[in-house]
């Protein structure tokens, strides 16, 4: 992958339109993130994604922020993240400045909640097949535990409510502690 | 200086978000409203309003938003760079240890055991994002579920979308503004 001019130009095409359709914010932008960087364009593999939104989540600030400059140092350094963070502020920035001078008008208006109604269902429908693919990523490598903690964590966020950044960190800790100890090192791979 | 408090308070809710999203909301609230006086709490619900609307982080969306009241398009842009400056710093710095030492064994195990939790993780901010798709009104549980909060016309939507997505290797962000297209023609003319 060549670091010339065409390169950055699509890596903030990619974040820019990313961002733009990120309704919902937060974990929503990791799917798409997913199917650009790892599936089409490949420039980053499943696991190392994982790892990246799993450090994006535990530092403050908004985890589309913290992701886009993440995957933007881990593919071309310090310039890269400074490319992606822009990519992901300067859709919000523009809309939000337009819609603040004419909100009146805007929150009336039946086509725009109706657009914006109808892409809501879109984004589930891409979160919902970026999850299939996921989940059948762990279940396909056959580790019980990797399996049992991906349930676990589900129970946790969906049905007891507990804090996502607490998830990571207790999961994070058992893996730590559990491949460490329990089982060898070697046994793993 | 105004544009050095906007910067200011900006900053200081980009550093104390944790959990992102809806975790920044108080930090918002008690900078925009408490300590400055810079909306009225009628515009704080509009913002919200709008934030969930519109994409992007809702911390950059109230960003934006507020830095354009107080002090017009400059200010907007102060608030947002405000906002990720501390995730920059930071994250810069995690990259920095992360992209240095992930191949040591232990740190892999940690990872190893993060990586099945944030697949859930991501599995229910989709779940919430379905609900509001599935449901007509918000706060809907088992026991007060009817017939007539379920949208129908929204499941078909997410239904056939996903059957085109996993059937054929087709851009997520046409099809987002496929259905909102389908939005428009479906809710715009009711």
């Amino acid at each position: 992958m060549k670091k010339n001019i065409k390169f950055y130009w699509k890596l903030f095409l990619s974040t820019f339109t990313i961002s733009a359709f990120t309704i919902g914010g937060g974990y929503v932008i990791v799917p798409l993130m997913r199917k650009k960087f790892v599936e089409e364009l490949k420039w980053i593999d499943e696991e190392e994604m994982l790892n990246v939104v799993a450090i994006s989540q535990s530092a403050p600030g908004p985890i589309a922020v913290n992701t886009s400059i993440m995957v933007g140092y881990r593919l071309a350094g310090i310039p890269g993240a400074f490319v992606t963070t822009v990519g992901t502020v300067l859709p919000p920035l523009i809309i939000i400045t337009i819609i603040a001078k004419f909100y009146e008008a805007f929150k009336e208006n039946r086509i725009i909640s109706s657009l914006l109604l109808g892409m809501r269902a879109g984004v589930a429908a891409v979160i919902i097949d970026v999850i299939i693919k996921m989940a059948r990523n762990v279940t396909k490598t056959k580790d019980k535990i990797s399996i049992a903690i991906m349930v676990t964590a589900l129970i946790a966020a969906v049905i007891l409510d507990i804090n996502a950044a607490l998830i990571i960190i207790l999961s994070g800790a058992f893996g730590g502690f559990f491949y460490n100890f329990v089982k060898k090192a070697g046994d793993i791979q | 200086m105004i544009y050095l408090e906007i910067f200011i308070s900006f900053f200081q809710i980009g550093l104390f978000s944790f959990g992102g999203g809806y975790a920044a909301l108080p930090l918002i609230e008690a900078q925009v409203l408490e300590y400055h006086n810079w909306l009225t709490i009628e515009e704080f619900a509009d913002l919200l309003t709008i934030s969930q609307m519109t994409p992007g982080p809702i911390a950059i969306n109230a960003a934006t938003f507020v830095g354009t009241k107080v002090a017009g398009l400059p200010g907007a842009v102060i608030a947002t760079v405000g906002c990720v400056t501390p995730s920059i710093i930071i994250i810069l710095t995690l990259s920095y240890f992360y992209f240095k030492y992930r191949n040591l064994s232990s740190i892999q195990n940690i990872l190893k055991g993060l990586r099945p939790a944030v697949v859930s993780l991501i599995a229910s901010a989709g779940l919430s994002i379905l609900m509001l798709t599935v449901f007509k009104t918000e706060g809907i549980t088992l026991s007060n579920i009817q017939l007539s909060d379920i949208n129908f016309i929204g499941i078909t939507i997410v239904a056939i979308s996903v059957f085109i997505l996993r059937k054929f290797k087709i851009d997520p962000i046409k099809v987002m503004l496929g259905t909102g297209v389908i939005g428009v023609l479906v809710y715009g003319l009711f």
